[in-house]
């Protein structure tokens, strides 16, 4: 090399260019501190949010024991003679979720079937955004459509519906999060390679058995993961439930009575002048950590499910 | 080989095989399942036609001038959502200002510059995590962080807190989308770049950037939009529902108490009296128009990329 050196080396051109390789190197690495203290904003996010509600839910356990929470049968945390059952509230979450998901799960699955099997290009690429339009209304609106709607229809040939109702709001919340598993459960049956289905065919199998046999047992970790996404948007949904399910906390399986849900019981109280010293006050981080708790442990095993029964496909 | 059923010409005899193909009744079953497909489909259309329809049945005709421009008050006929949308727009922008560098950054630092080790895939799985947190719990947390221990600088529930806690909640649909939108961008060009002698920076700034802007930009709308529908996290964090002023057009403005469309719609749908639901569906065509604006800008958006990029 040492013989040959480069033409550009001699040329007056060379001297011209200052390639200024301090100020780069010094402004990338400036560039990635700050973009790196960005990222790492999420993480303080959710340290935020645990360390906020395990601090307030330590307060209010110092007032209220841990076993009263769990083995009461009333909640009536601002009445004088105070009550802290929290599966009052469980219970109407568990509820109006499980109405929800009777509703979301089946439908949107067969929604996302429809869309990557057998709707034509051009119908799928119309079909999924006007499906997606669903999952973009806000949630206060769904609870006007749920209280003004469809229980007035429903009270017609369901006897001793009240107007506020865990029936109305569960199925509505079940419309609401339609579009996630119909969209999130279409990316993962679309995405089962063609080859596994011409195989299939091969075997002499219908479209349907196709579908049932070899393309959903496929598309299980993704399936599964939007099921779970469900799950979670139905336990942490608030307005829905707020204004079509009422604020009565009562510890029932009715769905024909007024019920509180948790995310309910919260907006109560925020809406409420309740001083921030006071037991109330505390008692919503309580029932927040709950919630918190339960989108958790759903969180992972949605990752654990993803991680041990994802297919891989070259 | 000599174990195979069919050695030589022989042909298998289905005629006395237990093999029943039944095509027919297969079929069958396969007609009921397609049409059952299609009407699992049509449910979710026919329900936001339904609801269309109920909304501006009841709201168009409350629809006028006065509405937009009146503040809220105790008769029905003379309020108006004035505060609440000017609030909204207040919580839009400030949101924006706060979510799209912190997001977009994290999304390129992420993509483009973490080495792929421990700590980058904690700060991915954190991400996902933060995704399924219900709206509610990011309220709480504004409620505790922004609105009291941090009060001295966001004047309490103000329009400051609403905006910071908005940001923090479509934080991860802002880094998803920005990372989605790196990702698309071809790695050729990215080599291109460095074998010119260009830092990790100048190829992203100069090269990944201009490529990806409007999948980003997308993203960062399809996000906000969602920021402007949420009520949970602003009740939680005590924004008020009855606000008869305008903010100031200065940095006091963002220290105000506030009021936003869903949270005004909220407070007149939970009334007894039915000229308030009216209202309420006027609200909500009002909030919907606007959703539709921040949507069909983020389709074009994306309409115009993918046609770029063919």
């Amino acid at each position: 090399m040492k013989s040959h050196p480069s033409p550009l080396a001699r040329s007056q051109d060379a001297q011209m260019w200052q390639p200024k390789r301090n100020l780069s190197k010094w402004s990338e690495q400036l560039v990635k501190y700050i973009f790196a203290a960005f990222a790492l904003i999420s993480v303080a996010t959710t340290l935020g949010i645990v360390f906020t509600l395990i601090f307030e839910t330590f307060e209010f356990f110092r007032e209220v024991p841990i076993f009263r929470f769990l083995t009461e049968t009333q909640w009536t945390p601002l009445f004088t003679n105070a009550k802290f059952g929290i599966w009052v509230l469980v219970s109407a979450t568990f509820m109006t979720s499980v109405i929800a998901l009777f509703v979301a799960l089946p439908v949107g699955l067969l929604a996302a079937i429809c869309l990557s099997e057998y709707a034509s290009p051009r119908v799928r690429q119309w079909l999924k955004p006007t499906l997606e339009i669903l999952a973009g209304v806000p949630t206060v609106v769904y609870g006007y459509f749920a209280l003004l709607f469809i229980t007035p229809i429903l009270q017609t040939f369901i006897p001793g519906l009240k107007t506020f109702n865990g029936l109305s709001a569960g199925l509505v919340m079940g419309i609401a999060i339609l579009p996630f598993v119909a969209s999130l459960s279409e990316d993962a049956i679309y995405a089962v390679p063609q080859s596994l289905r011409q195989g299939s065919y091969a075997l002499g199998t219908t479209k349907r058995e196709t579908i049932t046999g070899v393309v959903l047992p496929a598309a299980l970790s993704g399936i599964v993961a939007s099921f779970v996404l469900a799950v979670a948007r139905a336990v942490g949904e608030t307005m829905i439930v707020t204004i079509a399910a009422g604020s009565n906390p009562t510890l029932t399986f009715d769905p024909r009575v007024p019920v509180q849900t948790m995310t309910a019981f919260i907006v109560q109280v925020s809406l409420g002048d309740t001083p921030a010293t006071s037991l109330a006050f505390k008692t919503i981080f309580a029932v927040g950590m709950m919630l918190f708790l339960m989108t958790f442990v759903l969180n992972i095993f949605s990752f654990w499910f993803v991680r041990r029964f994802q297919e891989k496909y070259e | 080989m000599s174990s195979s059923p069919y050695s030589g010409s022989e042909l298998p005899d289905i005629a006395n095989s237990d093999f029943q193909p039944n095509l027919s009744k297969r079929y069958a079953l396969d007609q009921v399942f397609e049409q059952l497909t299609w009407i699992a489909t049509f449910i979710g259309l026919l329900v936001l036609c339904l609801l269309l329809y109920d909304i501006i049945s009841d709201g168009a005709s409350r629809l006028s001038w006065q509405f937009i421009s009146s503040f809220p008050s105790r008769r029905p006929a003379t309020a108006g959502l004035l505060s609440a949308l000017v609030g909204s727009i207040w919580l839009l922008c400030v949101t924006a200002v706060l979510a799209f560098p912190v997001g977009v950054g994290s999304g390129i630092f992420l993509e483009e510059f973490a080495p792929d080790n421990f700590f980058t895939q904690l700060i991915e799985i954190n991400i996902g995590n933060l995704a399924a947190v219900p709206s509610i719990i990011y309220g709480l947390l504004g409620l505790q962080v922004f609105a009291r221990l941090m009060r001295p600088i966001t004047g309490g529930p103000s329009i400051l807190t609403g905006g910071l806690t908005l940001a923090l909640l479509i934080l991860p649909i802002i880094i998803v989308a920005t990372r989605e939108a790196l990702r698309a961008v071809p790695n050729s060009l990215r080599q291109g770049g460095f074998a010119v002698g260009a830092t990790r920076w100048q190829v992203v700034r100069d090269l990944i950037l201009p490529q990806a802007i409007p999948g980003v930009l997308t993203g960062t709308i399809l996000a906000l939009s969602r920021a402007i529908g949420e009520t949970a996290p602003l009740i939680t964090i005590g924004a008020l529902t009855f606000i008869a002023f305008l903010p100031p057009l200065s940095l006091e403005g963002l220290q105000t108490d506030f009021t936003a469309l869903p949270i005004q719609v909220y407070n007149w749908v939970s009334r007894p009296q039915p000229a308030f639901h009216t209202n309420a569906a006027a609200g909500i065509i009002v909030l919907m128009l606007v959703l539709l604006l921040m949507n069909t800008t983020a389709v074009l958006l994306r309409n115009k990329f993918q046609k770029g990029r063919m």
